[in-house]
Protein backbone atom coordinates (compact mmCIF):
# COMPACT_ATOMS: atom_id res chain seq x y z
CA UNK A 1 0.00 0.00 0.00
CA UNK A 2 1.51 3.13 -0.89
CA UNK A 3 1.77 6.39 0.98
CA UNK A 4 -0.73 9.21 0.68
CA UNK A 5 1.23 12.39 -0.46
CA UNK A 6 -0.15 14.48 2.67
CA UNK A 7 2.62 15.81 5.45
CA UNK A 8 0.85 13.56 8.04
CA UNK A 9 0.50 10.29 6.16
CA UNK A 10 4.64 10.43 5.03
CA UNK A 11 5.68 11.42 8.49
CA UNK A 12 3.73 8.59 9.78
CA UNK A 13 5.75 6.16 7.57
CA UNK A 14 8.87 7.81 8.10
CA UNK A 15 9.37 9.34 11.61
CA UNK A 16 9.53 6.21 13.55
CA UNK A 17 12.29 4.69 11.42
CA UNK A 18 14.10 8.18 10.87
CA UNK A 19 13.86 8.45 15.10
CA UNK A 20 15.91 5.12 15.43
CA UNK A 21 17.85 5.68 13.13
CA UNK A 22 19.31 8.93 14.75
CA UNK A 23 19.37 7.32 17.63
CA UNK A 24 21.60 4.63 16.28
CA UNK A 25 23.88 7.68 14.73
CA UNK A 26 23.98 9.18 18.32
CA UNK A 27 25.52 5.84 19.22
CA UNK A 28 28.62 6.71 16.01
CA UNK A 29 28.41 10.40 17.15
CA UNK A 30 29.81 8.57 20.92
CA UNK A 31 32.39 6.88 19.78
CA UNK A 32 33.22 9.98 17.76
CA UNK A 33 33.43 11.95 20.61
CA UNK A 34 35.93 9.04 22.46
CA UNK A 35 38.70 9.94 19.86
CA UNK A 36 38.02 13.84 19.65
CA UNK A 37 41.33 14.51 21.25
CA UNK A 38 43.53 12.37 18.38
CA UNK A 39 40.90 13.95 15.43
CA UNK A 40 41.24 17.72 17.06
CA UNK A 41 45.06 17.35 16.99
CA UNK A 42 45.19 16.07 13.75
CA UNK A 43 43.39 17.27 11.12
CA UNK A 44 43.92 14.68 8.04
CA UNK A 45 42.83 12.21 10.58
CA UNK A 46 39.44 14.87 11.17
CA UNK A 47 39.00 15.33 7.50
CA UNK A 48 38.56 11.49 7.16
CA UNK A 49 35.85 11.07 9.38
CA UNK A 50 32.92 12.24 6.33
CA UNK A 51 34.76 10.47 3.61
CA UNK A 52 34.97 7.27 5.61
CA UNK A 53 31.65 7.32 7.12
CA UNK A 54 30.01 8.28 3.65
CA UNK A 55 32.10 5.48 0.93
CA UNK A 56 31.37 2.32 4.18
CA UNK A 57 27.46 3.77 3.62
CA UNK A 58 27.52 4.30 0.01
CA UNK A 59 29.50 0.42 -0.63
CA UNK A 60 26.91 -1.17 1.74
CA UNK A 61 23.94 0.44 0.11
CA UNK A 62 25.42 -0.55 -3.33
CA UNK A 63 25.67 -3.57 -2.29
CA UNK A 64 22.02 -4.40 -0.81
CA UNK A 65 20.72 -2.18 -4.16
CA UNK A 66 21.98 -5.03 -6.25
CA UNK A 67 21.07 -8.25 -4.37
CA UNK A 68 17.48 -6.27 -3.93
CA UNK A 69 17.31 -6.43 -7.46
CA UNK A 70 18.48 -9.93 -7.88
CA UNK A 71 16.42 -11.16 -5.13
CA UNK A 72 12.93 -9.64 -6.63
CA UNK A 73 14.34 -11.01 -10.00
CA UNK A 74 14.70 -14.83 -8.73
CA UNK A 75 18.55 -14.93 -9.73
CA UNK A 76 19.91 -14.76 -5.92
CA UNK A 77 20.13 -17.60 -3.28
CA UNK A 78 22.10 -16.95 -0.28
CA UNK A 79 24.39 -19.24 -0.41
CA UNK A 80 28.50 -19.69 -0.41
CA UNK A 81 28.47 -20.66 -4.00
CA UNK A 82 26.03 -18.61 -5.83
CA UNK A 83 28.05 -16.72 -8.41
CA UNK A 84 25.79 -13.21 -7.89
CA UNK A 85 26.25 -13.03 -4.57
CA UNK A 86 30.52 -13.92 -4.65
CA UNK A 87 30.46 -11.92 -8.18
CA UNK A 88 28.68 -8.78 -5.79
CA UNK A 89 30.75 -9.25 -2.46
CA UNK A 90 34.36 -9.37 -5.11
CA UNK A 91 33.21 -6.09 -6.35
CA UNK A 92 32.23 -4.76 -2.92
CA UNK A 93 36.40 -5.34 -1.82
CA UNK A 94 37.21 -4.21 -5.56
CA UNK A 95 36.15 -1.06 -5.18
CA UNK A 96 37.07 -0.42 -1.48
CA UNK A 97 40.97 -1.28 -2.52
CA UNK A 98 40.47 1.17 -5.03
CA UNK A 99 38.98 4.00 -3.79
CA UNK A 100 40.29 4.13 0.02
CA UNK A 101 43.86 4.66 -1.17
CA UNK A 102 42.55 8.09 -2.86
CA UNK A 103 40.66 9.15 0.05
CA UNK A 104 43.72 8.10 2.51
CA UNK A 105 46.20 9.97 0.24
CA UNK A 106 43.19 12.79 -0.93
CA UNK A 107 42.64 13.46 2.98
CA UNK A 108 46.02 13.83 3.61
CA UNK A 109 46.93 16.21 0.72
CA UNK A 110 43.31 18.33 1.39
CA UNK A 111 44.48 18.84 4.80
CA UNK A 112 48.16 19.79 4.06
CA UNK A 113 46.47 22.65 1.49
CA UNK A 114 43.98 23.60 4.31
CA UNK A 115 45.03 23.66 7.68
CA UNK A 116 48.59 22.23 7.59
CA UNK A 117 48.60 18.26 9.22
CA UNK A 118 50.18 16.59 11.88
CA UNK A 119 51.18 13.10 10.88
CA UNK A 120 52.93 11.37 7.82
CA UNK A 121 51.35 11.25 4.66
CA UNK A 122 52.16 7.23 5.13
CA UNK A 123 50.55 7.05 8.27
CA UNK A 124 47.21 8.34 7.04
CA UNK A 125 47.27 5.87 3.97
CA UNK A 126 47.76 3.05 6.24
CA UNK A 127 44.41 4.37 8.56
CA UNK A 128 42.58 4.47 4.81
CA UNK A 129 43.79 1.50 3.22
CA UNK A 130 43.05 -0.50 6.66
CA UNK A 131 39.59 0.81 7.32
CA UNK A 132 38.68 0.40 3.48
CA UNK A 133 39.51 -3.50 3.61
CA UNK A 134 37.78 -3.77 7.17
CA UNK A 135 34.70 -1.76 5.79
CA UNK A 136 34.39 -3.84 2.64
CA UNK A 137 34.28 -7.14 4.53
CA UNK A 138 31.53 -5.74 7.28
CA UNK A 139 29.48 -4.11 4.79
CA UNK A 140 29.32 -7.57 2.77
CA UNK A 141 28.35 -9.41 5.96
CA UNK A 142 25.55 -6.39 7.09
CA UNK A 143 24.17 -6.87 4.00
CA UNK A 144 24.06 -10.70 3.24
CA UNK A 145 22.74 -10.66 7.04
CA UNK A 146 20.01 -8.00 6.40
CA UNK A 147 18.84 -9.22 2.72
CA UNK A 148 18.64 -12.94 4.61
CA UNK A 149 16.43 -11.67 7.45
CA UNK A 150 14.57 -9.59 4.88
CA UNK A 151 14.17 -13.17 3.02
CA UNK A 152 13.57 -15.00 6.53
CA UNK A 153 10.73 -12.54 7.74
CA UNK A 154 9.04 -11.63 4.35
CA UNK A 155 9.68 -8.18 4.48
CA UNK A 156 10.62 -6.31 1.08
CA UNK A 157 14.17 -5.41 1.09
CA UNK A 158 14.23 -2.52 -0.98
CA UNK A 159 12.22 -0.82 2.23
CA UNK A 160 13.95 -2.00 5.12
CA UNK A 161 17.78 -3.60 4.12
CA UNK A 162 18.94 -0.37 2.45
CA UNK A 163 18.37 1.88 4.95
CA UNK A 164 19.09 -0.65 7.69
CA UNK A 165 22.53 -1.36 5.77
CA UNK A 166 23.60 2.32 5.21
CA UNK A 167 23.06 3.48 8.47
CA UNK A 168 24.52 0.27 10.31
CA UNK A 169 27.50 0.83 7.54
CA UNK A 170 27.91 4.62 8.82
CA UNK A 171 28.51 3.61 12.34
CA UNK A 172 31.21 0.85 11.02
CA UNK A 173 32.39 3.06 9.89
CA UNK A 174 33.31 5.62 12.76
CA UNK A 175 33.64 2.36 14.77
CA UNK A 176 36.20 0.93 12.39
CA UNK A 177 38.06 4.42 11.60
CA UNK A 178 38.59 4.28 15.62
CA UNK A 179 40.06 1.13 15.81
CA UNK A 180 42.39 1.84 13.19
CA UNK A 181 43.83 4.59 14.58
CA UNK A 182 43.95 3.27 17.92
CA UNK A 183 46.01 0.41 16.04
CA UNK A 184 48.03 2.55 13.73
CA UNK A 185 48.52 6.30 15.21
CA UNK B 1 26.41 -15.38 -15.65
CA UNK B 2 30.04 -16.12 -14.08
CA UNK B 3 31.32 -14.40 -10.69
CA UNK B 4 33.60 -12.61 -13.14
CA UNK B 5 31.26 -10.93 -15.23
CA UNK B 6 28.72 -10.38 -12.23
CA UNK B 7 31.89 -8.59 -9.86
CA UNK B 8 33.41 -6.77 -13.41
CA UNK B 9 29.73 -5.84 -14.21
CA UNK B 10 29.05 -4.77 -9.98
CA UNK B 11 32.29 -2.86 -10.42
CA UNK B 12 31.82 -0.52 -13.58
CA UNK B 13 28.26 0.44 -12.23
CA UNK B 14 29.41 0.96 -9.50
CA UNK B 15 32.27 3.63 -9.61
CA UNK B 16 31.52 6.58 -10.52
CA UNK B 17 28.79 6.59 -7.78
CA UNK B 18 31.26 5.80 -5.17
CA UNK B 19 33.64 8.43 -6.55
CA UNK B 20 30.79 11.25 -6.29
CA UNK B 21 30.59 9.90 -2.89
CA UNK B 22 34.59 10.14 -1.94
CA UNK B 23 34.69 13.59 -3.72
CA UNK B 24 31.57 14.67 -1.66
CA UNK B 25 33.00 13.36 1.22
CA UNK B 26 36.43 15.41 1.09
CA UNK B 27 35.14 18.27 0.70
CA UNK B 28 32.99 18.11 3.75
CA UNK B 29 35.97 16.75 5.54
CA UNK B 30 37.81 20.16 4.35
CA UNK B 31 35.02 21.68 6.00
CA UNK B 32 35.07 19.75 8.84
CA UNK B 33 38.98 20.25 9.66
CA UNK B 34 38.29 23.88 10.03
CA UNK B 35 35.85 23.28 12.21
CA UNK B 36 38.73 22.29 15.22
CA UNK B 37 37.99 25.43 16.91
CA UNK B 38 34.28 25.17 16.87
CA UNK B 39 34.50 21.61 17.95
CA UNK B 40 36.73 23.02 21.14
CA UNK B 41 34.13 25.38 21.85
CA UNK B 42 30.79 23.74 21.33
CA UNK B 43 31.47 20.20 23.76
CA UNK B 44 28.89 17.96 22.25
CA UNK B 45 28.79 19.10 18.95
CA UNK B 46 31.08 16.48 17.67
CA UNK B 47 28.91 13.71 18.82
CA UNK B 48 26.28 15.61 17.00
CA UNK B 49 27.96 15.50 12.93
CA UNK B 50 27.13 11.52 12.49
CA UNK B 51 23.40 12.11 13.52
CA UNK B 52 22.84 15.07 11.09
CA UNK B 53 24.59 13.96 8.41
CA UNK B 54 22.99 10.84 8.17
CA UNK B 55 19.61 12.65 8.28
CA UNK B 56 19.91 14.94 5.47
CA UNK B 57 20.91 11.13 3.54
CA UNK B 58 17.60 9.80 4.82
CA UNK B 59 15.29 12.50 4.82
CA UNK B 60 16.43 13.65 1.09
CA UNK B 61 17.32 10.14 -0.36
CA UNK B 62 13.69 9.30 1.11
CA UNK B 63 12.26 12.38 -0.74
CA UNK B 64 14.34 11.27 -4.09
CA UNK B 65 13.14 7.87 -4.26
CA UNK B 66 9.02 9.30 -3.28
CA UNK B 67 9.50 11.40 -6.38
CA UNK B 68 11.07 9.04 -8.57
CA UNK B 69 8.38 6.66 -7.82
CA UNK B 70 5.67 9.42 -7.94
CA UNK B 71 7.16 10.24 -11.89
CA UNK B 72 7.15 6.45 -12.85
CA UNK B 73 3.57 6.15 -11.57
CA UNK B 74 2.55 9.02 -12.85
CA UNK B 75 1.44 11.07 -10.09
CA UNK B 76 3.29 13.77 -10.22
CA UNK B 77 5.09 15.98 -13.28
CA UNK B 78 7.98 16.96 -13.74
CA UNK B 79 7.30 20.75 -13.23
CA UNK B 80 7.84 23.02 -9.97
CA UNK B 81 5.37 25.35 -10.43
CA UNK B 82 1.33 24.56 -9.31
CA UNK B 83 1.70 20.64 -7.94
CA UNK B 84 0.36 20.24 -4.57
CA UNK B 85 1.69 17.04 -3.83
CA UNK B 86 5.35 18.21 -4.61
CA UNK B 87 4.37 21.10 -1.96
CA UNK B 88 3.28 18.42 0.58
CA UNK B 89 6.02 15.52 -0.08
CA UNK B 90 8.81 18.65 0.28
CA UNK B 91 6.92 20.19 3.40
CA UNK B 92 7.10 16.67 4.85
CA UNK B 93 10.52 16.12 4.24
CA UNK B 94 11.25 19.17 5.67
CA UNK B 95 9.39 18.64 9.08
CA UNK B 96 10.54 15.62 9.39
CA UNK B 97 14.39 16.64 8.93
CA UNK B 98 14.08 19.56 11.51
CA UNK B 99 11.96 16.91 13.78
CA UNK B 100 15.18 14.37 13.53
CA UNK B 101 18.03 17.54 14.25
CA UNK B 102 16.38 18.81 17.47
CA UNK B 103 15.88 15.41 18.48
CA UNK B 104 18.85 14.61 17.90
CA UNK B 105 20.84 17.26 19.60
CA UNK B 106 18.12 16.62 22.71
CA UNK B 107 19.22 12.79 22.36
CA UNK B 108 22.96 13.90 22.47
CA UNK B 109 22.74 16.48 25.26
CA UNK B 110 20.99 13.51 27.24
CA UNK B 111 23.11 11.02 27.05
CA UNK B 112 26.60 13.12 26.87
CA UNK B 113 25.13 14.40 30.69
CA UNK B 114 24.13 11.03 31.68
CA UNK B 115 27.85 9.67 31.07
CA UNK B 116 29.04 12.90 33.16
CA UNK B 117 30.97 14.19 29.78
CA UNK B 118 30.84 18.18 29.10
CA UNK B 119 28.32 19.37 26.81
CA UNK B 120 27.32 22.71 25.92
CA UNK B 121 23.51 24.01 27.10
CA UNK B 122 20.59 22.41 25.53
CA UNK B 123 19.11 25.72 23.71
CA UNK B 124 22.66 25.84 21.99
CA UNK B 125 23.21 22.48 20.81
CA UNK B 126 19.08 22.41 19.43
CA UNK B 127 19.29 25.81 17.90
CA UNK B 128 22.50 25.34 16.00
CA UNK B 129 20.68 21.55 15.11
CA UNK B 130 17.48 23.42 13.79
CA UNK B 131 19.20 26.28 11.53
CA UNK B 132 21.60 23.64 10.41
CA UNK B 133 18.45 20.99 9.16
CA UNK B 134 16.69 24.26 7.83
CA UNK B 135 19.09 25.50 5.83
CA UNK B 136 20.30 22.53 4.56
CA UNK B 137 17.34 21.60 3.95
CA UNK B 138 16.02 23.91 1.44
CA UNK B 139 19.04 23.74 -0.42
CA UNK B 140 18.91 19.90 -0.99
CA UNK B 141 14.69 19.98 -1.51
CA UNK B 142 15.49 22.56 -4.14
CA UNK B 143 18.94 20.36 -5.59
CA UNK B 144 16.87 16.54 -5.52
CA UNK B 145 13.65 18.16 -7.09
CA UNK B 146 15.65 19.81 -9.84
CA UNK B 147 18.06 17.06 -10.77
CA UNK B 148 15.60 14.28 -10.48
CA UNK B 149 13.19 17.07 -12.64
CA UNK B 150 15.84 17.42 -14.87
CA UNK B 151 17.33 13.76 -15.03
CA UNK B 152 13.84 12.47 -16.01
CA UNK B 153 12.90 14.92 -19.06
CA UNK B 154 16.01 14.28 -20.31
CA UNK B 155 15.06 10.55 -19.81
CA UNK B 156 17.86 8.96 -17.61
CA UNK B 157 16.17 7.02 -14.16
CA UNK B 158 15.48 9.28 -11.37
CA UNK B 159 16.55 6.13 -9.37
CA UNK B 160 19.67 6.13 -10.18
CA UNK B 161 20.65 9.47 -9.69
CA UNK B 162 18.88 9.89 -6.39
CA UNK B 163 21.77 8.34 -4.29
CA UNK B 164 24.65 10.04 -5.40
CA UNK B 165 22.97 12.79 -5.77
CA UNK B 166 21.59 13.02 -2.04
CA UNK B 167 25.30 11.61 -0.81
CA UNK B 168 27.39 14.22 -2.17
CA UNK B 169 25.19 17.24 -1.77
CA UNK B 170 23.94 16.26 1.72
CA UNK B 171 27.62 15.90 2.46
CA UNK B 172 28.82 19.08 1.77
CA UNK B 173 25.88 21.01 2.98
CA UNK B 174 25.15 19.45 5.76
CA UNK B 175 28.95 20.17 6.91
CA UNK B 176 29.08 24.01 5.27
CA UNK B 177 25.53 24.73 7.01
CA UNK B 178 27.06 23.69 10.40
CA UNK B 179 29.58 25.28 10.03
CA UNK B 180 27.77 28.72 9.76
CA UNK B 181 25.01 27.83 12.04
CA UNK B 182 27.78 27.05 14.88
CA UNK B 183 28.96 31.09 13.84
CA UNK B 184 25.60 32.39 13.59
CA UNK B 185 24.22 30.73 16.87
CA UNK B 186 27.90 31.66 18.90
CA UNK B 187 27.39 34.83 17.20
CA UNK B 188 24.27 35.59 18.64
CA UNK B 189 24.77 33.72 22.13
CA UNK B 190 27.01 35.98 22.83
CA UNK B 191 30.33 34.74 21.60
CA UNK B 192 29.89 31.59 23.40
Amino acid sequence: MPTDWTVRAITRAMLPVLLALTLVEIGSGLVLGGFEAELLSSPSLLVLVPVTIGTAGTLGSMLAARLSTSFHLGTLSLSPDDDVLVGNALATVGLSVTVFPVIGVGAWLLAAVTTGTTLPLVRVYAVAQVSGLALAVLAVAVTVGATAAAYRFELDPDDVVIPVVTNVCDVLGVVVLFLSVRLLV
Amino acid sequence: MSVRAVAVEAYREGLPALAASVLGGLLAGVVLGGMRGDFARVDGLLVLVPALLATRGNVYGSLGARLATGLHQGLVAPRVRGDSRLYRAVAAALANGLLASAFAAVAATLVLAGLARPVAPLPVLVAIALLAGLLSGVVLSLSVVVVVFAGYRRGYNPDTLVGPIVTTAGDVFGVAFLLLSVRLVLAVAGGG
